[in-house]
């Protein structure tokens, strides 16, 4: 049999160490094999071999390309790479926008990729007219415009935001057969520029009677939300810039409260008014909406953190393997806790697992990425993640999150937000034909 | 190398304390708290923040029927948006949070009412038309007479049958 490249790379690829069922192999295994291994992997959704023609210039080889545009988009062919959105045609109701995990890479979110949840739609602000005000128990309330903002001194940092309510269709006494993108969509991360809230504090004074804010957006239903001030004072945020740009208006145009690692709705979009208080102010989102009803009737008050969690994005549902082979498997994970420290993946449904190398550098309370080679033998495979996080926290099995929190009875429309703060596991079930689907495991 | 470290570690507590972060940049405005009335409108479970005014429940019907019922259905029974009135036993997550049986605090109704809605014209109701549209709401969920008034001193007195019904989940984060 003549050798071809692919063919001589698989016979390399066959040597190196298995360490997990179903053909997981050892994450140092790119390290060491060099480009030409990495160069030999088969995509997810590439077909036939290359070249079966003889290379000619193409069109675009042939002429002058397009006019270089002031603000860059994607090319043409990336039109299929886009939020799916809950409510296109403005219903009063909330509208979700869910990020397209499985068809991105990396750690950072685009930024009109971003996910977005407006309960009344996004605010229209001009920013010239725009203010902060800080207010309530402190000694001098303040008010901000978004020119005095601009001269403080700013900080920059990765962070997720994760809605509370991401990942309730794994609540489902069932599997519901749904894109990653519909699983997991209200999840995505940023670099953010802004100001400490506490360098803002620090110029107001806090009255000692301060033990809580309530943080107010200038949108339509002025969301707000209580913070209690130990999380104002450590890592909170005033954010202005978003991957390097301001804000995208429904991330909150011109400015956002960040709370890095928690509760999406808690990082107040829009927002003109912080109000110092010595009670939480029990509002309709941390009095009734994002509190989660437990087995026997008590409901979650507060949850505020997001816990330890990952998914594999690639490959997930919708995604086809034509041929056996080498494939890399990879995803995010991200605690509200600090930094991921480690992921183990099992392509046999969790009876053995292999360690994922960790995109470096890992940051706090951002997604990271995961990525183990993988040699799939053609048959059934069930894959799974699992994430540690830096403070000792595992992400549980679905089984213990199930048994605190419940299930449904009846499978639920996969829009639909049965419950919240899931951060168990996620299987994605490979069959002979290369299918990915959703199951439980 | 001794010299840098110094001056690294001297830059840092200068950086940490607060004294360096008081004397700059200021620029902040300082607002009388008159001036930012229409923005102050967080009312606490304790009652802290209510206006005056008042309204009863008589007073509210009409009101509802004109600005809410369109969404949330004749008599609160929910249409295209949640129901203002019922709701069963709450028991797991498929349970239907409502006012009745879930919300803890009374206020909570007026503080929303008055921010968010009605959802097409949010913030025009005047406070004695949350307070009305409010007695409504607790009156057809029979958590209050059907003449009681609701003011400052009434809605945060209101017994609500869920305000024991929750467990903070981290209580190391408050």
């Amino acid at each position: 049999m003549e050798t071809t490249p692919s063919n001589r790379s698989k016979q390399e690829w066959k040597r190196l160490e298995v360490v997990g069922g179903n053909g997981l192999l050892d994450r140092r295994a790119f390290l060491r094999g060099g480009a030409a291994l990495a160069a030999a992997m088969t995509g997810y959704t590439l077909v036939g071999s290359a070249a079966a023609e003889p290379l000619a210039d193409d069109p675009w080889s042939r002429e002058p390309g397009t006019l270089v545009p002031a603000y860059g988009v994607p090319s043409r062919f990336e039109k299929n790479v886009a939020r799916t959105l809950s409510n296109p045609k403005g219903e009063p109701r909330t509208q979700h926008a869910r990020t397209p995990h499985h068809l991105i890479n990396g750690t950072i979110t685009p930024n009109g990729l971003h996910f977005v949840i407006s309960h009344a739609g996004d605010a229209d602000i001009d920013p010239d007219k725009h203010r902060l005000i800080i207010h309530g128990l402190v000694k001098r309330p303040l008010m901000f415009t978004l020119d005095t903002l601009a001269r403080y001194p700013m900080v920059s940092r990765m962070t997720f935001v994760e809605c509370g309510g991401n990942s309730a269709p794994l609540f489902s006494n069932e599997p519901i057969q749904a894109s990653l993108q519909a699983l997991h969509g209200l999840a995505s991360c940023a670099e953010w520029t802004g100001v400490r809230l506490s360098t803002l504090l620090e110029e107001t004074g806090i009255d000692p009677k301060a033990k809580w804010l309530v943080a107010e957006g200038a949108d339509a239903p002025a969301l707000s939300r209580s913070v209690p001030l130990t999380k104002a004072l450590d890592d909170a945020m005033v954010a202005l810039y978003q991957n390097g740009e301001r804000l995208m208006p429904g991330n909150g145009y011109p400015m956002r409260l960040l709370l890095p690692g928690w509760e999406g709705n808690m990082n107040v979009k829009w927002l003109r008014s912080l109000k110092l208080i010595d009670q939480p102010a029990m509002t309709y989102y941390e009095a009734r909406t994002y509190a989660p009803i437990l087995p026997g009737g008590k409901a979650y008050q507060f949850y505020f953190l997001q816990e330890v969690k990952s998914f594999i994005t690639h490959p997930s549902p919708g995604m086809m393997l034509k041929e056996a082979g080498f494939y890399e498997i990879s995803g995010i994970a991200y605690s509200g806790n600090g930094r991921i420290s480690k992921v183990m993946v099992s392509a046999d449904g969790g009876q053995s697992w292999a360690q994922a190398a960790l995109q470096e550098p890992v940051h706090s309370k951002a997604f990271a990425r995961f990525r183990v080679p993988w040699n799939w033998n053609g048959g059934p495979a069930i894959l799974q993640s699992r994430a540690w996080d830096e403070a000792g926290n595992v992400q549980p099995t679905r089984a213990q999150v199930v048994a605190l929190r419940g299930q449904t009875t009846k499978v639920p429309p996969v829009t639909a937000f049965p419950g919240q703060h899931y951060n168990g596991p996620t299987s994605w079930a490979i069959d002979n034909k290369g299918e990915v689907k959703h199951v439980y495991a | 190398m001794f010299m840098r470290k110094h001056l690294i570690v001297a830059a840092a507590l200068a950086l940490g304390s607060s004294a360096a972060f008081a004397q700059a940049p200021n620029l902040g405005k300082p607002i009388d708290p008159a001036e930012i009335t229409a923005w102050d409108i967080s009312i606490l479970p304790d009652g802290t923040g209510l206006p005056p005014g008042s309204g009863t429940p008589a007073q509210g019907a009409p009101i509802y029927a004109q600005k809410c019922a369109m969404c949330h259905g004749i008599d609160g029974k929910g249409g295209v948006n949640a129901a203002v009135v019922g709701g069963g036993p709450i028991k797991d997550m498929e349970s239907a949070k409502t006012i009745a049986n879930f919300w803890p605090y009374a206020t909570t109704i007026f503080d929303f009412t008055r921010r968010a809605m009605p959802w097409q014209q949010p913030k025009t109701l005047t406070n004695d038309e949350v307070y009305a549209l409010t007695a409504y709401m607790l009156a057809l969920n029979k958590l209050i007479g059907e003449n009681d008034e609701m003011n400052a001193k009434t809605l945060p007195k209101v017994k609500m049958p869920n305000r024991d019904g929750f467990i903070i989940r981290f209580p190391d984060k408050l």
